[in-house]
């Protein structure tokens, strides 16, 4: 397994050399390894979306590099193409960008703009839909202006798909979705990883899923990752969590303010299991947990 | 008893999808609302919870039934001003409900509208953005704030127009947590001052904020009661796949195994009470 994307002190500023220029990216720092899945999380304006609009070359590097699957996109050579087949971007609300009449043809555009044959872009809208949670059959001739908002974000989620990327990008997948369209949603994110052997890289500001989803997380602010590490690491981190006003998982708050008044609790136990585990341990000091209350 | 401020009666609605197929949304829901309660209305995607909401207010009217406000029936154009003047309502999206370039403009838009004198009128956007929080952001652009802030001046646009209650309709479902923590701490605070709220919401921990939850399934009201009493029905929300606030079911794990630790906890507080309580504040070392 290899480093699928590499970022090396990328800057971006909007609207440069303009009284309104705005840097949002002030020396990036990352590296991504192949299969991995990790969460982008932090403050509105913290520069999130503008760094993920790099990894398929919607927006070019400033100064700094950016390096997908060994190619370089400051190259003026990059083929631009084979990047975006290669990383798929799901933006938020993504059901605002269909644009086709059927659901069949929204999913299709992609394959059939790479020039696939027929039969083939057929196969790989099947695959999607299926993979996206949309009955092939079903679905492929319901004109996408008739479709809930739930469903509209899996047709988009599926013309993303069709492209088979090896990574795949979604600022906010599940922004606005209820419990359950939610809940499904992960499930099948998680399955993209696990069993596809997808990358994935998420932006979310919902610590709960952020916590159920990530293998790593990296905490940006001002345009800068300021920390990265596992969601226990980071939710463990009171510092990083209060300085970048970052929310954590509700068991994190709870145990955050058990410890505050002086039990020992681990307060990276995020876990619902594991969280019930430490406030069991203080009530009852002699079981689970080896050390007894008090320091 | 108060006289509701919001009476339902027999209400269903049909959503018209094409000249012959018409979809049943909301299927006989009687219920009354009064001055100066908290109720949260909780529902998944497609329950008809969104389209409830639309009713508090005459956005929509109901098919069979009747809706009154204050007494006027919203079927009766006569009366929209008077119900509108007295139910405002604060949607999902911030971006889509800001319409001018400066904050305490976007809040004098709808006082504009009705004609309110310019030295009432600016009483009234002073007390709005105070009762929101946001007075130091009044002379700011609107795009520039977060998404929590936004939604802190719509709902001070629909303050400024003093109405007697507030219904928002997922105002929170696009906010990160500090939104919308910001956003609860506005109801509450709202609350306390006697302003009867309605939020639709499927944030669990939202709920347990109101005095009433109401859950809807299939148009229908399938549970009522206090948010202590709903969130002990966990089969039955379960089965209609809501979610249990994470203090209830923290409460609930700890209570498996020290039974008695409560069970029927809704706050994050109330867990770190129940904590102190058992424990005994001798096990502090802090």
């Amino acid at each position: 397994m290899g480093t699928v994307i590499e970022v090396e002190d990328l800057r971006y500023t909007y609207m440069e050399n303009t009284p309104l220029a705005h840097q949002a990216l002030a020396g990036v720092q990352l590296s991504v390894e192949e299969g991995e899945c990790v969460a982008i999380i932090g403050h509105t304006g913290s520069g999130k979306s503008t760094l993920i609009q790099h990894f398929n070359g919607l927006l070019r590097p400033q100064q700094g590099r950016v390096r997908v699957d060994g190619q370089d996109l400051s190259d003026p050579g990059l083929d631009l193409k084979g990047l975006r087949r290669k990383v798929g971007l799901v933006f938020q609300n993504p059901e605002d960008q269909l644009f086709e009449k059927w659901v069949g043809d929204d999913v299709a555009f992609g394959p059939l703009k790479m020039g696939l044959p027929l039969k083939e872009v057929r196969d790989r809208v099947r695959w999607a839909m299926e993979m996206a949670g949309l009955s092939f059959e079903a679905m492929k001739d319901r004109p996408t202006y008739a479709l809930s908002g739930g469903q509209k974000r899996k047709v988009a989620l599926a013309g993303v798909l069709a492209l088979r990327p090896k990574v795949l990008v979604l600022d906010e997948p599940t922004a606005g979705l209820d419990p359950r369209s939610r809940k499904e949603l992960l499930g099948r994110i998680e399955g993209f990883n696990r069993r596809e052997k997808m990358t994935v890289i998420f932006v979310s500001h919902n610590m709960e899923e952020v916590a159920c989803l990530a293998d790593r997380i990296f905490v940006m602010a001002a345009g800068q990752i300021v920390a990265q590490g596992t969601p226990r690491e980071i939710f463990g981190n009171r510092e990083v969590l209060l300085q970048h006003r970052i929310g954590a998982p509700e068991t994190v708050e709870i145990l955050y303010r058990i410890q505050g008044l002086g039990y020992p609790v681990d307060v990276g136990a995020y876990e619902l299991d594991s969280a019930a585990a430490e406030i069991v341990s203080i009530l009852r000091p002699q079981g689970v947990k080896s050390h007894g209350p008090g320091i | 008893m108060k006289e509701p401020l919001i009476r339902m009666e027999g209400v269903s609605f049909d959503y018209r999808l094409n000249s012959e197929e018409v979809v049943r949304v909301l299927r006989d829901v009687s219920l009354d609302i009064y001055p100066g309660e908290y109720v949260a209305i909780i529902g998944h995607n497609g329950s008809g919870k969104s389209t409830l909401a639309k009713h508090f207010n005459g956005i929509l009217k109901p098919t069979e039934g009747n809706v009154y406000v204050a007494g006027f029936n919203t079927k009766d154009d006569r009366y929209r001003r008077e119900i509108r003047r007295r139910v405002g309502m604060v949607f999902q999206h911030p971006d889509n409900q800001i319409v001018a370039t400066i904050v305490e403009d976007d809040v004098a838009f709808g006082l504009e509208n009705i004609g309110v004198p310019p030295r009432e009128m600016r009483k009234r956007i002073d007390a709005a953005l105070e009762a929101v929080g946001m007075s130091s952001y009044r002379n700011r652009p609107p795009h520039h704030l977060s998404g929590g802030q936004k939604q802190r001046v719509a709902i001070a646009g629909v303050l400024a127009m003093e109405p007697r209650c507030l219904v928002l309709d997922e105002a929170t479902s696009m906010l990160d947590a500090h939104g919308r923590r910001e956003i609860l701490q506005v109801l509450r605070r709202l609350h306390q001052r006697g302003m009867t709220i309605i939020a639709v919401s499927h944030h669990m921990s939202e709920a347990a904020e109101a005095d009433r939850v109401l859950v809807i399934e299939a148009g229908r009201i399938a549970m009522e009661g206090p948010p202590r009493e709903i969130f002990q029905r966990q089969e039955l929300l379960r089965r209609l796949q809501l979610d249990i606030p994470v203090a209830t079911r923290l409460a609930g794990r700890i209570h498996e195994r020290v039974p008695d630790f409560q069970p029927d906890l809704i706050h994050p507080r109330e867990i770190v009470d129940e904590v102190v309580r058992i424990a005994g504040k001798k096990g502090a070392a802090g």
